[in-house]
């Protein structure tokens, strides 16, 4: 068999010097590009030119501090990578002058230093020691915002097919073996245990297998998966690779949602270069092992993450879940033994067997080995990417990484899991988070997006909006999930309405237990839980909608009543000179009023508000 | 008023495309999907004629064609505006406060969610997540992402593009 010690010597020489050079590298992922990153790459590219400057411009992916992009890394050669947050093109003449030509980090802007073998700088927060990113680690999400994604050299030079390398000169069954001995679980929210789904598959025998990779993310609130195809394409490929040797495949699908397109971008670039160092094709290393990749792109439906549905939607069908059994390990894609992992699984297996079962299994839980990735989004003042060992809790996501609230306001439920998931309140903010402490709070891991909550979201309001989101994306195959979701979703409106009564609640539980039993796959059997989770942690706040017809976060536009509050208003005018329907009035300097008759429950007067005097609740 | 004489120019152009698409596909195993991508590609939307081709050369039944272009939210029977403008309202985007986006952008171009404008200038959808959580509220015009908007900021976003 071929190795890959010559080209791997010669893109780590080639990688050095790229290190070696003075540089400024831009974060081009998804929400890089959102928060204007190309117009940053464009305004550092003129003022080096302009200066004639030599310096090395680069871009990478996320590092995971989303709520401080566009991000841009400065590292002279030498000197520690400093890692700058919020960088407007405005703000890159004075970045470079400081930075590069009078060699002095700007350091108001700098959010961390990664000094590597450097002194590290005095003033700027050492990655490490940070804290968003004290309590990370950094496995999968390793190259996320540290090496270019578009480049085979980069992956390659920082071990890149390694791990494909030693899987071709193991047996078969010891790579699942070591796979077993990890305790690596499905990152895409069921949790299987990864080594024995190819156990399976590696035991049905056929003359055509399938490795196939699920990218269909499509939870609201998670994009753990895009970060990482986005970042790491070549991982997700050598993951799949691994995992066709060992089952016995020669084909390999990635279903990635259209919503994506820079990860499939990013994805076609990958293969066209595995493909080129002939790491995809026929007889790959002369190891007599053939896998090819292909891309198919979803067309917009949530229900496609769900394992059969995907496999129909790959083979041009309706996008509608099969009966179980069988399962796809004996009859996948066209009938034949499929083994269908996500993205992060396939993300962690390169790792696993260049470092072996054991180093991954020292991490995590009793019950949940390893790492995961996390995304942080909704009132928490640092959303971003996180990588973090199981077990971890959610405090310290919340609170130690995250930052707490946005403006100091009080927590009230973290959302885990998405659509599938539940909302888990403050008195169990200290669970260490695994697989099965989640399932026991009726929540689930789910793919990891994380929704942070405030004292201002209404909860019904919350599980209206999720279950809104599961009947849109129901299929309509079967009847608990199709019909339960609209009853379900009726009843919460009129909740919201204010028109509920108490005996809804009842009917809600019993309909919430009946779809969980009895729909026919994942969408429809974990749909009920944000609802059966707010109505668990939170039946107040349905009880206040109810009886009182009041909504205490104020968010229900029907339940909301406008008024002023006395001790605040200054009687500045501001509110009545806004309002377009006259309802506010009240003598100069004197507090005003609202007339709720005239009140249209607009909301123009809230923001013009200075003293924060009118509340809805 | 004189009338355009490119037309037909187009429409070949539009063909040709189409015929090579099925050449390229014609043994592609579950090809129907990509193929309805693609088509729609070439047209903007999903003309019946089209459809009715696309049954014929994959020779399968119409109703399986519509069934599975109706079954997924990518794929528009009627014509589309030139611009995409997809709102989000996924968790994150709602907590914080997404629907004021859509109202702003629905105001701008006098439009409802779903609707094209007259000009066949811009379509305004809603879209259950894009993904760019950490930049909430967000939209997408067309592939790109703009994020951290507040409902000031549409107007300017929306005209931006031609």
């Amino acid at each position: 068999m071929k190795n890959l010690d010559q080209i791997r010597q010669k893109y780590v020489e080639q990688y050095r010097r790229k290190l070696g050079k003075d540089r400024i590298v831009v974060g081009l992922g998804t929400c890089g590009i959102a928060a204007g990153g190309n117009k940053v790459l464009q305004a550092i590219k003129e003022e080096v030119a302009s200066r004639g400057l030599d310096v090395e411009i680069d871009f990478t992916s996320c590092i995971g501090m989303c709520y401080c992009e566009p991000v841009v890394e400065i590292a002279l050669a030498g000197a520690p990578s400093v890692i700058y947050g919020n960088i407007i093109p405005d703000k890159v003449a004075k970045l470079i002058e400081s930075h590069i030509v009078n060699k002095t980090p700007v350091y108001e802007w700098a959010a961390i230093q990664i000094p590597g073998e450097a002194a590290p700088y005095e003033g700027i927060s050492v990655m490490e020691k940070f804290p968003y990113y004290e309590k990370q680690v950094r496995s999968v999400t390793s190259r996320l915002g540290r090496t270019n994604p578009e480049s085979i050299v980069d992956y390659i030079a920082t071990g890149g097919y390694e791990g494909i390398e030693k899987a071709l000169q193991t047996d078969k069954q010891a790579i699942i073996d070591e796979i077993k001995k990890s305790g690596l679980r499905g990152r895409g929210g069921g949790g299987f245990p990864t080594g024995t789904k190819w156990q399976f598959v590696y035991d049905a025998q056929d003359d055509k297998k399938y490795a196939v990779c699920n990218a269909d993310e499509g939870d609201p609130g998670a994009f753990m998966d895009r970060s990482v195809l986005e970042g790491d394409p070549h991982s997700v490929l050598e993951g799949m690779m691994i995992a066709g040797y060992a089952i016995g495949a020669d084909e390999g699908y990635i279903y990635c949602r259209a919503e994506y397109p820079l990860a499939i971008r990013r994805l076609n670039l990958a293969i066209a270069q595995a493909e080129e160092h002939g790491l995809l094709g026929d007889n790959i290393l002369d190891s007599g092992f053939s896998f090819r990749i292909k891309i198919k792109a979803g067309a917009g439906a949530f229900v496609c993450g769900e394992e059969t549905a995907l496999l129909n939607s790959i083979e041009g069908e309706r996008g509608m879940p099969r009966v179980r059994p069988p399962f796809p390990a004996n009859k996948g894609l066209w009938q034949k033994p499929t083994v269908l992992n996500n993205v992060e699984t396939y993300a962690n297996v390169p790792f696993i067997i260049r470092y072996g079962g054991d180093w991954y299994a020292k991490m995590g839980t009793e019950t949940s080995k390893g790492s995961k990735v996390f995304c942080l989004t909704g009132k928490v003042n640092n959303t971003g990417l996180m990588e973090v060992p199981m077990g971890i809790t959610l405090r310290d996501i919340i609170f130690s990484i995250g930052g707490g609230i946005q403006g100091g306001k009080e927590f009230k439920a973290v959302q885990s899991g998405g659509p599938s998931g539940g909302c888990i309140p403050a008195e169990h903010l200290d669970t260490p988070i695994d697989y099965d402490s989640l399932t026991a709070l009726g929540a689930i891991m789910g793919s990891g997006g994380l929704v942070v909550m405030d004292e201002t979201t209404c909860m019904v309001d919350v599980a209206k909006f999720f279950l809104n989101f599961t009947q849109n994306e129901s299929c309509g195959k079967c009847t608990p999930c199709r019909e339960g979701t609209k009853r379900m979703l009726e009843i919460l409106q009129r909740i919201c309405e204010g028109e509920g009564e108490l005996e809804d609640l009842d009917t809600l539980e019993r309909l919430c237990k009946v779809i969980k039993n009895s729909a026919l796959c994942g969408l429809g059997q974990t749909c009920p839980n944000p609802i059966a989770t707010t109505l668990k942690y939170f039946r107040s706040e349905y009880e206040a909608h109810i009886i009182d017809k009041r909504c205490p976060a104020g968010v229900c536009t029907a339940l909301k009543v406008y008024t002023i509050l006395e001790d605040k208003c200054t009687g500045c005018g501001a509110c009545a000179r806004n309002c377009p329907t006259g309802a506010i009035t009240g003598a100069k300097k004197e507090p005003h009023v609202i007339d709720t008759e005239k009140c249209i429950k607009c909301g123009t007067c809230i923001p013009k508000c200075k003293f924060d005097a009118i509340t809805t609740a | 008023m004189s009338s355009c004489t490119c037309g037909g120019q187009v429409e070949a152009k539009k063909e040709a495309a189409l015929q090579k698409l099925f050449d390229r596909y014609r043994d592609y195993k579950g090809g129907l999907i990509p193929i309805l991508q693609e088509a729609q590609n070439i047209y903007g939307y999903l003309p019946k004629d089209v459809l009715r081709r696309i049954a014929k050369e994959l020779r399968i039944p119409l109703s399986k064609v519509y069934g599975v272009c109706t079954f997924y939210a990518q794929f528009h029977l009627k014509p589309r505006g030139r611009n995409i403008v997809r709102v989000c309202l996924g968790t994150a985007c709602h907590v914080r406060g997404g629907s004021k986006i859509l109202e702003a952008a629905k105001e701008h171009l006098g439009i409802d969610n779903g609707e094209t404008t007259e000009d066949l200038k811009y379509t305004l959808e809603t879209v259950a997540c894009i993904g760019a959580c950490g930049l909430s509220s967000c939209m997408m015009v067309n592939d790109d992402t703009h994020g951290r908007l507040v409902p000031e900021q549409v107007g300017k976003i929306l005209d931006s593009y031609e």
